[in-house]
């Protein structure tokens, strides 16, 4: 199969490409970009004119609830969705039902997948065994299945001994751990933002600390266990300080906002819109902004969707005992675009904040259209404007902040290893 | 964002929280609690305007004197009552809200006071019922408690007519509170200039100040001069999350005591919305004292509940009235044609 994209406008972080140009795929590859390669005789040709040429993102945080909740989602549907949305590439935490704490777990999940041949998974499996945080899973066998990095997903880690030997461990091999930082005392039940609008609403809240502390002794521990570190979907402003100083320091930590973060503050809870219950939860807008700015100057490495469904019975409850979390796949480019938009960075930036920054992270060979790079591309109208409504959305998650509000950015195209995985009728 | 508590012409359609009301409409329900007080005087203590209405007090939460209350309110009002405590009943058989309160549209409730334990629940409930049903929120969680806000400045405003001259002290746990934040946001939009509260700093919510009140840390600054002094209640439970070390130590701190009092003015009315912890917030002498108003607040409790539910019952009563004119007047021209 050979495939010619033409006239469109090729955004390439990772190549520093960000000019109208061409590009051949054939064979599952990226063939050449710019001038046909000799010979070369497309089977499909796609009229890209208008439209940017991109790599297929790559989500670093996308809940698939396979296996275990199939009545929320499967992989089937939310794949799709991922498809749907331009992504080729995502991580999935190992918070699923059992935990991803066994390789057999783990490599009938990456089966799955590829059968259904509608995005790469790439799995994190358990830091913990059942995410308890007491005992250490087989990190080896579990990477060997296929497992990206190690995570304990929203589950704590009250005991510091542990968590100082879960990274030795893991730094044995040189793996990754992926941590949502915040202290389990200071969250206990809380579901706001410990400000105003939860003082005034009367909701338990979570103080920034929470995350300030948690984020300050993990950036300890992975200094002196010379660990690497990725702190997912950061929420603070003091987050976001504690990281800008641990790089400068050569502490090997990258991190990662979610696109509802990037946008919603505590403000957005509204009078109780169960939508914006999210773990952690919204913040000031001093706390955006910081996260925002973090994303421009480098400190935050990615934006990703924290994809969550939720079935909307688990959504129509009193806000703190609906379930936490929104969908996203679906809305990870036109909410990245709208970052560069609202805080001036460019169309390039973003993108390269959802392809070769999280590829990068993850340590896998994606998120750019390297000349025999897997052709994964996402070619999309950065100027098409749409509205998020439920019946439209192909998770099958609806639950999602940005119900009702209009999106610049649609995706026309999506390549999976060079097929025309997803075409936008 | 629509203020989901008033109708399209501004009138209330709902008493979810004080917060966000206007002045006018705090008035409106303070006016026509006044006109309220008389009837539990007279011998026959009914009035007919809630008529062939039903009102519903569905309580996920136990409570007594609340639901006894809006009970006595309703009957006054010559509303039929059904009380329903879900607490016991159907969400220990894993009914959800929704389930619950749809059953209760089907049996064709026209009011619905909800208590709740979780922040929210009126107004979720509110989202969910037909145009014509009203919901009074009978306390939601830490959020709101909006009658018990109404009758404290009702009594407030009995004892101390001049609103715009008063300092109102709040003692206690106010990070818990409802009955504390229905009270704040009602003072504050009465005019009231000073609201304090005095409290540890463990039993205040973030950014408290935001919400306009000043805050002490001491009971003799923060009662020097007041004029009203409202007690909170304080739960035993606060003595076991690290939040208080004991009651003793409370009482001795924050209890209010006459030697306390004092610094208050002399005329200085005390309020508590019950239950009390007599020897934990409050002194027994100072809570059956010549400034105590504490039984009052619940004969106003009354006149102030039956005020809510005959403004809310006029609503739809005079919606009933318009849909019946409109149904009359758009078959009229097809009768005569």
């Amino acid at each position: 199969m050979k495939i010619h994209i033409k006239n469109g406008h090729v955004i390439d972080p990772k190549n520093n490409l960000n000019s109208k140009k061409d590009v051949f795929v054939a064979a599952g590859k990226i063939a050449s970009i710019g001038n046909a390669p000799d010979g070369f005789i497309a089977n499909q040709t796609i009229d890209a004119a208008g439209l940017v040429v991109s790599p297929g993102f790559v989500d670093l945080s996308a809940r698939l609830r396979e296996p275990g909740s199939e009545y929320t989602a499967t992989l089937k549907t939310e794949l799709q969705a991922a498809i749907a949305g331009g992504i080729t590439s995502l991580a999935c935490p190992p918070d699923t039902t059992p935990v991803l704490d066994e390789p057999g777990l783990v490599e009938m999940l990456k089966h799955r997948a590829k059968l259904l041949n509608l995005a790469h998974v790439y799995p994190l499996g358990a830091l913990t065994r059942r995410l308890e945080g007491k005992l250490l899973t087989e990190m080896n066998a579990l990477s060997n299945a296929g497992c990206v990095g190690f995570s304990q997903a929203d589950n704590a880690m009250t005991d510091t001994l542990v968590l100082w030997r879960a990274f030795e461990y893991a730094a044995t091999f040189g793996y990754t751990i992926f941590l949502r930082a915040e202290d389990y005392y200071l969250a206990q039940n809380g579901v706001a933002h410990d400000g105003e609008i939860a003082s005034r609403l009367g909701l338990k809240g979570i103080p920034a600390a929470a995350e300030s502390l948690a984020i300050a002794s993990i950036l300890r521990i992975a200094q002196q266990t010379n660990t690497r570190i990725h702190l997912c979907r950061i929420s603070s402003a003091e987050g976001v300080e504690l990281i800008r100083a641990a790089k400068k320091n050569g502490v090997q930590v990258s991190a990662d906002v979610s696109t509802q973060h990037c946008h919603l503050t505590e403000m957005d809870i509204g009078y109780f819109n169960a939508h914006a219950n999210l773990k952690p939860p919204l913040r000031s807008t001093r706390d955006k902004n910081a996260l925002c700015q973090g994303l421009k100057d480098g400190t935050i490495d990615a934006i990703c969707s924290d994809h969550t469904p939720v079935n909307d019975d688990a959504k129509l409850l009193p806000f703190a005992e609906a379930e936490a979390g929104a969908s996203g796949l679906e809305l990870l480019l036109p909410l990245a675009l709208k970052w560069a938009v609202d805080n001036k960075a460019s169309v390039a930036d973003a993108i390269a904040k959802i392809t070769s920054h999280p590829a990068h992270i993850l340590n896998i060979a994606a998120g750019d259209l390297s000349v025999n790079a897997n052709a994964d591309i996402a070619i999309f109208n950065p100027q098409a404007e749409w509205k998020v409504q439920a019946s439209q959305l192909k998770s099958q998650g609806k639950n999602t902040p940005f119900l009702g509000q209009s999106m610049l950015g649609q995706i026309q195209y999506t390549l999976l290893n060079g097929q025309l995985s997803f075409q936008k009728n | 964002m629509h203020n989901p508590q008033l109708d399209i012409d501004g009138k209330l359609k709902h008493l979810l929280t004080i917060e966000g009301l206007p002045k006018r409409i705090l008035n409106q329900i303070l006016d026509t609690a006044e006109t309220f007080v008389g009837v539990a005087e007279r011998d026959i203590k009914k009035v007919p305007l809630l008529r062939g209405k039903t009102v519903c007090n569905i309580f996920f939460e136990n409570s007594t004197r609340t639901r006894t209350t809006f009970e006595i309110a309703a009957k006054r009002l010559s509303a039929d009552v059904i009380n329903l405590n879900v607490g016991t009943s159907s969400q220990s058989k894993g009914e959800t809200i929704l389930d619950t309160v749809d059953n209760l549209i089907a049996m064709h409730a026209d009011m619905f006071v909800v208590r709740h334990a979780q922040s929210g629940a009126a107004h979720f409930i509110a989202q969910h019922v037909p145009d014509n049903i009203s919901v009074i929120n009978a306390g939601d969680g830490r959020h709101a408690h909006p009658t018990q806000g109404l009758l404290d400045v009702f009594t407030v405003r009995r004892y101390k007519p001049d609103m715009h001259n008063l300092r109102v002290a709040l003692v206690g746990d106010v990070l818990h509170s409802r009955v504390a934040r229905s009270e704040i946001h009602a003072l504050t939009t009465l005019g009231v200039p000073e609201v304090r509260v005095i409290a540890p700093k463990t039993l205040l919510p973030a950014d408290v100040e935001k919400l306009g009140v000043q805050v002490f840390h001491d009971m003799k600054n923060g009662l020097k001069d007041v004029d009203v002094v409202m007690m909170l209640r304080l739960q035993n439970e606060r003595m076991t999350g690290a939040l208080l070390p004991s009651a003793q130590e409370y009482f001795r701190t924050f209890g209010l005591t006459q030697e306390m009092l004092n610094h208050a003015k002399n005329d200085a009315i005390v309020m508590h919305p019950g239950p009390m912890n007599r020897g934990v917030e409050i002194d027994s002498s100072v809570a059956d004292g010549s400034q105590s108003v504490i039984l009052p607040q619940v004969t106003y409790g009354i006149a102030v509940r039956m005020a809510v539910m005959a403004i809310l019952g006029g609503r739809q009563s005079a919606g009933e009235r318009n849909t019946a004119l409109q149904a009359a007047s758009s078959m009229a021209p097809g009768g005569i044609s």
